[in-house]
């Protein structure tokens, strides 16, 4: 059966179930309301691209280095070849790689903007996300504008390709560093999920960390946390708002809002 | 002293046992004989280490015996004032930090502690460190930094500790922190990785001018634990050894990826074996690259920094 069968024969694409409050929902609506159940307000997953829909002006997206490609330098190979995963997930997301990066602008503001997208390989940081972000950081201190990053990020580092995602944390620091040093201005968003090595970098460098309403954020994952400790994980553990109440967080915002709020931000942090 | 053995090295362990023993009862007749065995015992260490699988390496980088940040501060430095805590929460065991002295150098001596003895390694958690070691060893390093004091950093840690605590304080924010400042402090830096080079604990202070590896070390995005539990659900004997060949986390790997710029030759047979002559390997390499580092002008230092982290990674 090839998968366009098993699309038309299947109505569950129509209708989705929400996680939280288990309303059925019907997805257009869903889609219509920001990928946020109208019900209880959970945040959906939202892609690379809806996201530059959501929060910059229409039309304005001018998108950087959109062909970089990964590659296997490793020749890792778990259930499959990593090579091939690439070529996989590339096919399952139309993206090249987990970021997607450009200039636009958000209420009139001139920004550059990096996303994470966690539909590729759970938005792990390999190389190309790494290359991109640090490019991306590098023009917005060459453009003297305000640089928004939004992380969706399962994994953290990506371990397929090993030593070299961990020195993307180390490239991308040392390009917002350069950025800060140059007096710009940089708001990170942190989307569910935001962990490990994309935690533990980019993700909380920012002058302001947003986040979206009960995103999954921290650095070690929870089973690793629980086998090491062998106890059970309080409620609300990692999420946005256990990161707001233990001072990590500036704000915790709806998606709706994100757009506004960082408009507003961006208008208290002159860069001239 | 006989090493305690690693579960490749049963032929090794059966013939320091019975060196062990023909030493110690001495005599002319035995020299011969001992002698014979020597020369086997060493062929033996060389063919084996010579040819170690990535994860005999993550043994041997855990090996009970091998020396640790208190040793080489024993065996490499003239002098340490430990500087404790992080002036707002605590003083992490796992991470030291203080003045010492290196030959002709002042440094400031940053490095992870693991522990020997159960008390000790429960006090440091086995050399996992909490946000506070990471804010205390940046607030240090800026101490450093303000009086130009080049920084020695030995990394040797499993991960950063996974805790209810260190979630509730900060480890994401803390490690990125140090990683983002020590990309931009003006002073000289010089990293080793002397053990277990694990993930982003290992990288919060693993930013420098020159970063280097021990021989037998490992540096790693994942340990091979966390990797075949991810990908072969479990981690066992037949799972772990895929995971470490797989991440390539060897000093010979890291060094061909340019992720490293030297590696440290350890004795034969591993640095646990002599602890004196690795010490003082690494106490030659620091000398040797913090010569070269003091000279350069803080600009020339930051560029050739942000040049060496800029262009690591691989992409068509």
């Amino acid at each position: 059966m090839s998968s366009s069968e098993i699309k038309r024969g299947v109505p569950e694409g129509l209708w989705i179930k929400c996680p939280t409050c288990k309303a059925t929902l019907f997805k257009k609506d869903v889609e219509r309301n920001l990928n946020v159940c109208e019900q209880c307000q959970h945040h959906f997953y939202t892609s690379a691209g809806d996201r530059i829909a959501q929060l910059l002006d229409e039309n304005t997206f001018e998108e950087w280095d959109a062909n970089l490609q990964p590659v296997d330098t490793l020749g890792f190979v778990d259930s499959q070849p990593y090579s091939k995963r690439i070529v996989d997930q590339q096919k399952k997301t139309g993206l090249k790689d987990a970021a997607v990066t450009g200039r636009g602008f958000i209420r009139g503001r001139g920004v550059v903007i990096g996303i994470t997208d966690f539909a590729f390989m759970a938005g792990s940081m390999g190389s190309v996300v790494g290359e991109k972000l640090a490019r991306a950081a590098e023009r917005a201190t060459e453009l003297r504008v305000p640089l928004i990053f939004v992380s969706g990020s399962g994994g953290g580092a990506r371990m397929q390709e090993g030593i070299l995602s961990l020195m993307q944390m180390a490239k991308i620091s040392a390009a917002l560093a350069k950025y800060d040093s140059a007096g710009g201005l940089y708001i990170c968003v942190l989307t569910n999920p935001t962990m490990g090595g994309v935690a533990a970098s980019w993700a909380f460098q920012g002058d302001i960390t947003l986040a979206e309403p009960k995103a999954m954020i921290g650095f070690a994952g929870a089973r690793t946390i629980k086998n090491t400790i062998r106890l059970e994980l309080p409620d609300g553990f990692q999420t946005s708002e256990f990161l707001m109440k233990h001072g990590f967080v500036d704000r915790i915002v709806h998606r709706r809002d994100l757009r506004t709020e960082v408009a507003q931000l961006i208008d208290y942090c002159d860069m001239k | 002293m006989v090493p305690e053995p690693l579960p490749f090295e049963a032929d090794i362990h059966q013939l320091e046992l019975l060196l062990d023993k023909l030493e110690g009862a001495g005599g002319e007749g035995a020299s011969d004989e001992t002698r014979r065995m020597k020369r086997e015992h060493r062929a033996l260490l060389k063919k084996t280490y010579d040819n170690l699988s990535p994860w005999q390496t993550v043994e041997v980088s855990r090996h009970k015996q091998r020396p640790q940040f208190l040793d080489y501060l024993g065996l490499c430095f003239e002098e340490f004032v430990e500087l404790h805590g992080d002036r707002a929460f605590g003083d992490d065991r796992a991470l030291r930090t203080g003045f010492a002295r290196l030959g002709e150098h002042k440094i400031l001596l940053v490095g992870h502690h693991k522990g020997r003895t159960l008390k000790e390694r429960q006090e440091c958690f086995y050399g996992c460190t909490h946000p506070e070691g990471y804010r205390k060893a940046l607030g240090k390093m800026r101490i450093a930094a303000k009086f130009r004091v080049p920084i020695v950093c030995l990394i040797d840690t499993p991960g950063a500790y996974p805790g209810i605590g260190a979630e509730e304080r900060g480890q994401s924010q803390l490690i990125a922190t140090s990683i983002l400042e020590l990309t931009r402090l003006p002073t000289p830096i010089v990293c080793v990785v002397i053990g277990e080079g694990g993930s982003g604990g290992a990288l919060g202070i693993a930013i420098g001018d020159r970063v280097s590896m021990m021989q037998h070390a490992y540096y790693s995005v994942i340990s091979p634990e966390g990797c075949a539990g991810i990908l072969w659900k479990t981690a066992n004997d037949e799972t772990k050894p895929r995971a470490a060949s797989a991440l390539r986390m060897t000093s010979r790997d890291l060094q061909q990826f340019g992720v490293i710029d030297d590696i440290i030759p350890e004795p034969l047979g591993g640095a646990h074996r002599s602890p004196r002559d690795a010490a003082d390997a690494l106490k030659k390499h620091l000398q040797r690259r913090l010569r070269e580092l003091v000279s350069l002008s803080t600009e020339e230092l930051l560029a050739k920094r942000y040049e060496k982290f800029r262009k690591l990674g691989q992409f068509a």
